[in-house]
């Protein structure tokens, strides 16, 4: 245990890059993922088809493929964000951090938008079929029987999605952002002798964060669900 | 559900709005792909020069070689995983608490634990002093041990959702409990699970890129060494991206096909979504 207990600070700040990746990528992604499905859904048949393509081409590229666009092909094209920039104490968010944000939202923004189709198809047709022959308007259909029940059905789908950006942002790591996979690789390449160690640390640190966005999940759950 | 149920059958005045917002989305989507066009042009990404690798027969089989390498690893990855994910299926399914729940610890400690994470532990215990063929390894086994666990969920789910008459008339003829598994239950939960195989297959494809991290062989490793030496990261991101969506297409019309064939339009397998999600129920997954 010793080289993490030396190391214990730089574990610490691995895994609020960690964390920070994975907040402020699940906030963007469930906005970015909300509007995807409106247009996978809404009336329009060529925003809806042209999301089915994006969707399905975005869910089909490796991960590290989309970062590697953001984060190295990007400046090419003057995709730079150096204009983000923030110090907090030790943690700095620069433009590496930023493309990595981006590349993660893009990414997972798409299963979103998948999870939220699957909660609206999830909606027995009754349903919307007894609304409308109450003659709720298409509005009322939506707001009052169908978005509430499709917003229930997608939250296990959606807390599925969320878990698997946390353990994506790993590969933030690879690509230069200072967060526990790459923090775990540099300790294991200083200490070899001690791999055991370090895998097991940050790999039950994971497992840690992973069951406590699943617990939340399951909670949220429970307490939406109706009857 | 269908959007026919949602949406009422437009009247004149709806289809003459739609006709407007059909045609203000068609434009805005027209701008947005003339935009990243000009923007490529602009960048001088349209060049001769930076697209040349792609139609020089070198690179094409490099690149080519890199896929098939990148096949071969998912291809491997795959038949382990689905021998760890029988086993643990399985085992998670045991009357023995002492089999039970290790199988089920290993199984939730494999999931929750990010792939990459799993693969640099492989490399520096394994891959590290074996070269290209280590790297190859290690990629492999995380991503068997990975899958595995996914497939473990997989499994159980299958055999949980063969009718039950079947085990009880297996017992009911003398059959012993490994029989009942092996001659009755197993073939039958295949048959349900292959779609959920196959669709997993598409995960470990993808996630054979994050090799990366370990420089091991395959079609990522031979892109950036296409753009680093050519300078041109916009046209090979976007030729290698094209190849995984065309490989991953491929393996996923195979799955609908074998859901029609063999399950037939509804899916009783609700892991069949799991799988696409690229997860478990709760534990998440490796989208």
């Amino acid at each position: 245990m010793e080289t993490v207990l030396d190391n214990l600070d730089d574990v610490g700040l691995a895994f609020a890059y960690t964390v920070l990746l994975f907040v402020i990528a699940g906030v963007l992604s469930l906005v970015f993922g909300t509007l995807l499905a409106a247009a996978r859904v809404g009336p329009i048949a060529v925003l809806s088809k042209a999301t089915a393509v994006y969707v399905s081409m975005i869910r089909n590229t490796p991960l590290i493929i989309v970062l590697i666009f953001f984060r190295i092909a990007g400046p090419k094209i003057g995709l730079k964000f150096n204009f983000v920039d923030v110090t907090i104490g030790d943690v700095r968010l620069n433009n590496l951090f930023t493309a990595c944000v981006i590349g993660l939202t893009v990414y997972t923004s798409t299963f979103v938008c998948e999870a939220l189709r699957s909660g609206v198809n999830a909606v027995p047709l009754g349903q919307a079929e007894a609304a409308r022959a109450i003659g709720l308007p298409f509005a009322g259909v939506m707001r009052e029987v169908i978005l509430p029940q499709a917003f229930r059905a997608s939250v296990p789908p959606l807390a599925s999605v969320q878990i698997a950006l946390l353990k994506n942002t790993t590969v933030a790591g690879a690509l230069g952002v200072f967060e526990a996979f790459a923090r775990m690789r540099t300790l294991t390449n200083k200490n070899a002798g001690d791999r055991i160690e370090i895998f097991l640390t940050f790999a039950v640190i994971f497992v840690i964060l992973v069951e406590v966005v699943s617990f939340a999940a399951h909670r949220l759950e429970r307490r939406w669900r109706v009857a | 559900m269908s959007s026919a149920v949602l949406f009422d059958a437009p009247g004149p005045k709806t289809v003459a709005r739609h006709r407007i917002y059909t045609l203000l989305a068609a434009l805005g989507l027209l701008g947005v792909l003339a935009f990243v066009v000009w923007k490529l042009y602009s960048e001088d990404q349209l060049t001769y020069a930076k697209w040349e690798p792609f139609i020089t027969p070198r690179y094409l089989n490099a690149l080519l070689e890199g896929l098939l390498t990148t096949l071969q690893m998912a291809f491997t990855a795959v038949l382990g995983a689905v021998v760890v994910g029988v086993l643990l299926g399985v085992g998670k399914l045991s009357e023995h608490g002492w089999v039970r729940w290790p199988s089920w610890a290993v199984v939730e400690f494999f999931r929750a634990v990010p792939v990459l994470l799993l693969m640099i532990f492989v490399f520096y215990s394994y891959g590290i002093s074996r070269g290209d063929s280590g790297a190859y390894w290690s990629v492999v086994i995380a991503l068997m041990l990975y899958n595995g666990a996914v497939l473990a969920e997989i499994f159980r789910a299958g055999v949980l959702a063969v009718p039950k008459g079947q085990a009880e008339a297996a017992y009911a003829i003398g059959m012993r409990k490994t029989q009942v598994m092996q001659i009755v239950l197993l073939p039958q939960a295949v048959k349900i699970m292959l779609p959920a195989i196959i669709s997993q297959c598409v995960v470990a494809l993808k996630d054979t890129s994050l090799g990366y991290a370990v420089a091991a062989p395959g079609l990522t490793i031979v892109g950036t060494r296409i753009y680093t030496s050519f300078q041109n990261q916009v046209p090979t991101v976007i030729v290698i991206a094209a190849m995984y969506i065309a490989v991953n297409f491929l393996l996923t019309l195979l799955a609908t096909y074998l859901q029609h064939r063999l399950v037939g339009e509804k899916s009783p397998l609700d892991v069949t979504n799991v799988a696409n999600m690229q997860g478990g129920a709760n534990t998440g997954g490796a989208i």
